[in-house]
């Protein structure tokens, strides 16, 4: 098996980014999901910045072709940017065992306004936008069990937003019906 | 009396019954509380249910300079603050481009190995005390006392010792550390035989781990399990071996793997890897290299004390060092670690000012934890409490 037959040469190729597999295999199969490649090598970091309709497409292209081989779900996590139109990020960081790389899949939204759930790519999905969710108040299509996690279930308001106050009083509900649970 | 016709002895169908475990049963190891549905004594159904002890850890840091956030990273997962301050510093200073002195780096190397130690320690000991071997908790708790000492002289702290900070490390080792640690380090070896004997041949904890909550790899990855519950499938995924950090590649040391990946593999795991602990620290003491524990970095390293009490400028210095704190160039970082209990890791957000603008912090327990209901599933309810254990799970650092 010759490599050289494997990879055509690509004339006038910029220097050889960490994720160029994972760019040429997304824009060929999904061509209109990257939004913007954001990378610092040094720091091994990558950012994808995808349309949030194409989510679960990319991550189960990244988790599904072998060569790439995301299997999980590192972490999941939001961050408010409360001067920004589309206020809100979304980060997925994945992380491919085989090659020991890690890409963050970043997604945009606005106030109120839903991404689609991964939880049928990644199952360890569902506590973590639940944890979204229940802290910057951003809603997951197609997730079963939108419920808050961290915070009790009477609580109002969604606490890592930056417009939260740091400091007030409230009663708390601290054990719901076991029904509430299951 | 009639005899009971057939239709009457057609068994119903199963009926199943709600339990509720927790968030005050002993074995849940902190607050966390379960609900199992059970049809007889086999576990059709978990959930569980988190957050009793949120406390808005990542908004507080939020609203702190970076050196004074290290304080709150140890009370996360509170059986390894080393740890915890490792990998939020190792994060801050990729966002600063730092290089650390060869002197803090082995400090820090020796000090993450010591709380591994320790946190295994605390989750031998309650694993055993679950499952019903009691004697094992008090000798674990004895070595776990001399290592809490060391960090106590070294720092002065024991639980929450806030000492890995940005550029290194608080305080060097006072005068006489060395030779205490080197008293430790001869006497741990024969006591984790100790400890391996108490159970290896214990037929109540062999039945009670073997074969119990099972998880393969592919059910690792899917659900993002890292640390033991990895390892004992037999992959050697350590993040000190594959991404090292603080210099962990001039260490010889072997990853502890299992085989089947059940309870008892995660036992011997932890087991191995407290030996191999060991070994880290040997070499780390006997090649402890001389020279500054702080890095030699203006921007966020305090001038050293006599320099402050002659020059002004070092006076100013320090003073807005310690009223203000340091800017941060913006960008964002992720700095992440092996800690006892798998991957911890700190995203850090910088806009540029004092204060980090996001803090995330990705816990490993909550990941575990997340997959227990899919290992006790169809399992015996006692099974539960063997599988809670063999997770070693922290719900300071889950509830965050």
């Amino acid at each position: 098996m010759s490599e050289s037959a494997e990879q055509p040469p690509e004339p006038s190729a910029p220097p050889r980014s960490q994720i160029e597999t994972e760019l040429r295999i997304l824009r060929r199969h999904c061509p209109d999901a990257i939004l913007e490649v954001t990378e610092q090598p040094a720091r091994d970091m990558h950012w994808i910045e995808i349309r949030k309709e194409r989510l679960h497409r990319v991550a189960s292209l990244l988790r599904d072709t072998g060569e790439l081989g995301y299997q999980m779900l590192a972490d999941l996590f939001g961050v408010d940017y409360p001067e920004r139109e589309d206020r809100f990020s979304v980060l997925y960081q994945l992380y491919s065992p085989g090659r020991n790389q890690r890409l963050y899949l970043r997604v945009r939204v606005e106030e109120g306004e839903a991404v689609p759930t991964l939880r049928e790519v990644f199952p360890n999905a569902d506590w973590a936008e639940r944890e979204v969710w229940d802290l910057f108040g951003i809603p997951f299509d197609g997730h079963p069990d939108l419920r808050r996690i961290l915070n009790p279930d009477d609580w109002e308001g969604h606490p890592l937003r930056k417009d939260y106050p740091l400091v007030g009083r409230r009663p708390v509900l601290l054990f719901n019906s076991v029904k509430d649970v299951l | 009396m009639t005899p009971p016709t057939a239709t009457e002895t057609t068994p119903a169908p199963p009926e199943t019954i709600t339990l509720n475990m927790g968030p005050q049963h002993p074995s849940t190891h902190g607050v966390l509380r379960l609900v199992l549905e059970l049809d007889g004594e086999t576990v059709r159904h978990a959930a569980a249910h988190i957050g009793f002890l949120h406390t808005g850890m990542e908004k507080t840091m939020e609203n702190m300079p970076y050196q004074q956030a290290i304080t709150i990273t140890d009370r996360m997962d509170y059986l390894s603050g080393m740890n915890n301050n490792l990998a939020y510093c190792l994060a801050v200073e990729k966002l600063l481009d730092m290089e650390l002195p060869p002197r803090g780096q082995a400090i820090r190397v020796i000090m993450s190995e010591l709380q591994r130690i320790a946190s295994h320690l605390v989750w031998l000991g309650t694993h055993a005390l679950d499952i019903g071997v009691m004697s094992v908790f008090f000798y674990c708790f004895r070595e776990r006392e001399a290592i809490l000492n060391l960090f106590e002289m070294v720092c002065g702290g024991r639980m929450t010792p806030a000492y890995i900070r940005v550029g290194g490390v608080s305080l060097d080792f006072p005068v006489g550390f060395e030779e205490r640690l080197a008293a430790f380090l001869s006497v741990m070896p024969t006591r984790i035989d100790e400890y391996d004997d108490l159970l290896r041949h214990n037929d109540i904890w062999l039945e009670r781990t073997q074969n119990v909550g099972h998880f393969s790899e592919a059910d690792c990855w899917r659900w993002g399990v890292t640390g033991p519950p990895l390892r004992a499938t037999g992959r050697p995924h350590d993040l000190r071996k594959i991404s090292p950090y603080c210099g962990y590649e001039q260490y010889d040391f072997e990853v502890a793997v299992g085989a089947e990946g059940d309870v008892y593999d995660r036992y011997t795991v932890r087991m191995k890897e407290m030996r191999e602990s060991l070994k880290i620290l040997e070499q780390a003491l006997t090649a402890l290299p001389d020279g500054e524990h702080l890095a030699d970095d203006p921007r966020v390293v305090l001038p050293p004390k006599e320099r402050v009490f002659s020059e002004m400028e070092a006076l100013i210095h320090h003073f807005i060092l310690v009223t203000r704190g340091f800017p941060v160039p913006a960008g964002e970082a992720y700095g992440c670690i092996e800690s006892p209990k798998g991957e911890l890791g700190y995203y850090v957000v910088a806009d540029g000012s004092e204060k980090p603008f996001r803090v995330r912090v990705r816990p490993p327990s909550f990941y575990n934890l997340q997959a227990l209901p899919e290992m006790i599933q169809d399992r015996l309810v006692a099974d539960v409490v063997a599988t809670i254990g063999s997770l070693d799970i922290v719900l300071g650092e889950i509830d965050r």
